[in-house]
């Protein structure tokens, strides 16, 4: 297996360089660079000084300064917000994961009558239309005094994410082998240590790359806390960031400091997922 | 969007072996006789039958209050009447099915429909097109190439939307923007200060470069995962029997990777016409209305017009339009599902 592999892999080392390999590599260059030029641009203007921004023809090299963030984050309530954005999202991916593991052991696990149909159920309800649903949710909202409230929006997150945790845990769970579990039941374990001691640790990459997922998404949301939090104190990064344009006008260099500020935490989180999530995958491949 | 969509596009692939491997270990389950087939489940300390049902309760009873309570409360609104005066007194005014026919016979609910259904239809053919070409050029490209182009992708995938957006407004800015300098240095005139948000159109044109932008790696990425997994005796095939690029593409590439444009082309229907944090944070709807999709105009019909009825009967003519689209997605699922 490994000989055939390795040779045409050999001669494709050997190839002399042609004009087809220069286009192709050109235009993935030029692909490239249209791709990440809105990052960058965001990254490079929000280190420009105030001068250097308001140029007719845009300054590609300057020296960075840390001015725009400084204004960025002396925004009234800007602590605030961090913290309803930190407590909405990570109680939200938290009470998903609690859930989310019991349902999905038992799915992928257990035979039971309707196993199926809420195998479907979750399927369907990953594909729930939320950004058209914010009227309901508003009147609901109201009735209830749970406008302005980041229980209700870590209640909604919740739910929001947690179709995908089921279902991705349940491809998770479903790759730990069951001999590993019927053995630690045989070793004397009850069938909540088998899974607490085997399973679980186990399913910690999984499970990591879930709510990693799942954070990326809250952190996303838009349209219900548009909706629904109107009222400065218990609006998030989200809607500060929509507003900082509103309120700053032309000032740019400290909304693209404002940008970084709320892309950095999932950037970091996508960069450092991908391989988390890929490694998770194939140990679990291999193991089962 | 993008957010969702990184979710099911791992959660598609990363789930394949798990869910075969559960397969394999799980026979078909008669309904009755759990016990017997599986002798190893004897220790359970609770009642055979009713552990399941517990472990999933807690997840379908929260699915039943905050989704699908929500979806019949929209329904039900719909059918009446809200404007500002009901919305003040909170008195429920039931009108049947006249918000229904107000929209119906309203040109400006059909003409942002058909503009949703042109945007969507404009926005999928082109991501599945760019996407399938970048994931194409992928595959054939080098070790350290395929790392600078992947990696850029996935800068332009993990931007959060709102941030996205923000950072598009600067690049389309009037007075700074880099994309009039872009247009002057190419040598077009008139981009001095040229506002490319100036009408309806314009508005949603950029919109349609960001969700191009955002959307693209995803198909991108997941066309080059889907490619490598195609097998290299099939190229080597072709290649040998002396089929083109061209030819290699519809003969081999194509049908090994049906289900994966159909799905994908799916996800993306749904995602673009869904779509509502890019469109409302762009321009809020505007000017005048004017960039309006379908989820936008619920909103600013119900927010912003105090039409809260009203809004209701759009999200429900939304919904029924993704039904629809949803129906094929999921019977091209369960299919795949049945094949595994």
């Amino acid at each position: 297996m490994s000989t055939t592999t390795r040779t045409p892999q050999k001669l494709r080392t050997r190839k002399p360089i042609t004009v087809g390999a220069v286009a192709k590599n050109l235009s993935a260059l030029v692909i490239a660079v249209v791709f990440v030029f809105p990052v960058y641009w965001m990254f490079s203007s929000s280190l420009k000084p105030q001068h250097e921004i308001m140029t007719k023809d845009p300054i590609f090299v300057f020296t960075p300064t840390l001015d725009n963030y400084t204004t960025a984050t002396g925004v009234d309530l800007f602590w605030t917000y961090v913290q309803n954005s930190l407590t909405v999202t990570i109680g939200a991916v938290l009470l998903a994961l609690l859930v989310a593991l019991a349902a999905s052991f038992a799915i992928a696990r257990m035979k039971f009558k309707g196993r199926k149909g809420i195998v479907l159920i979750v399927m369907m309800a990953q594909m729930a239309p939320w950004e058209v649903m914010v009227i309901a949710m508003y009147m609901i909202s109201r009735e209830n005094d749970m406008l302005n409230s980041i229980p209700m929006l870590t209640l909604i997150y919740f739910v929001m994410v947690l179709p995908f945790t089921i279902w991705t845990l349940r491809g998770f769970i479903a790759a730990v082998p069951v001999e590993l579990e019927e053995a630690a039941q045989i070793d004397g374990c009850t069938r909540g240590q088998a899974f607490r001691k085997v399973i679980f640790p186990l399913l910690a990459p999984g499970l990591m790359s879930t709510s990693l997922f799942g954070f990326i998404t809250a952190w996303n949301e838009f349209a219900m806390i548009l909706m629904l939090n109107k009222d400065k104190e218990s609006q998030t990064l989200t809607l500060w960031l929509t507003q900082f344009q509103t309120a700053f006008g032309s000032d740019w260099g400290a909304t693209m400091a404002a940008s970084t500020l709320f892309a950095l935490p999932v950037l970091i989180v996508f960069l450092f997922l991908q391989r988390k999530a890929v490694g998770g995958m194939t140990a679990g491949a291999v193991k089962g | 969007m993008t957010v969702d969509s990184q979710g099911t596009a791992t959660a598609g692939p990363q789930d394949a072996p798990g869910r075969a491997a559960g397969k394999s270990q799980t026979p078909p389950p008669p309904s009755g006789t759990k016990e017997v087939l599986q002798p190893s489940r004897g220790r359970r300390s609770l009642p055979s039958g009713l552990l399941p049902y517990l472990l999933v309760a807690p997840a379908l009873l929260s699915m039943a209050v905050l989704l699908l309570y929500p979806l019949i409360r929209n329904v039900i609104l719909s059918f009446q009447q809200l404007n500002r005066k009901e919305f003040i007194t909170r008195e429920t005014v039931w009108t049947g099915f006249d918000n229904y026919t107000k929209l119906l016979g309203d040109s400006h609910f059909w003409s942002v429909t058909i503009r949703s259904i042109v945007f969507t239809a404009l926005n999928v053919a082109l991501i599945m097109l760019i996407g399938t070409c970048i994931g194409l050029l992928l595959n054939r490209l080098g070790k350290k190439m395929r790392l600078v182009l992947s990696l850029s992708l996935m800068f332009a995938w993990a931007m959060p939307i709102v941030a996205s957006v923000t950072v598009f407004r600067w690049l389309f800015d009037e007075q700074f923007g880099v994309a009039n300098w872009v247009m002057r240095t190419l040598g077009f005139s008139g981009y001095d200060q040229h506002n490319w948000f100036e009408t309806g159109f314009s508005t949603l044109v950029i919109i349609l470069i960001l969700l191009v932008w955002g959307s693209v790696p995803f198909v991108a990425l997941n066309m080059y995962a889907g490619l490598t997994t195609v097998g290299t005796e099939l190229y080597e095939a072709a290649k040998m029997d002396g089929a083109s690029g061209w030819r290699t593409f519809w003969a081999v590439v194509f049908p090994n990777l049906k289900s994966f444009f159909m799905i994908t082309t799916f996800l993306e229907i749904i995602w673009i016409f869904k779509a509502f944090a890019q469109v409302y944070a762009m321009n809020q709807g505007g000017p005048d209305r004017g960039s309006e999709t379908l989820p936008v105009f619920a909103y600013i019909e119900g927010v912003g017009q105090f039409h809260y009825g009203v809004a209701a009967a759009i999200s429900i003519l939304t919904i029924v339009m993704l039904i629809a689209v949803m129906s094929f997605y999921f019977r091209l699922i369960l299919k795949q599902e049945e094949e595994l």
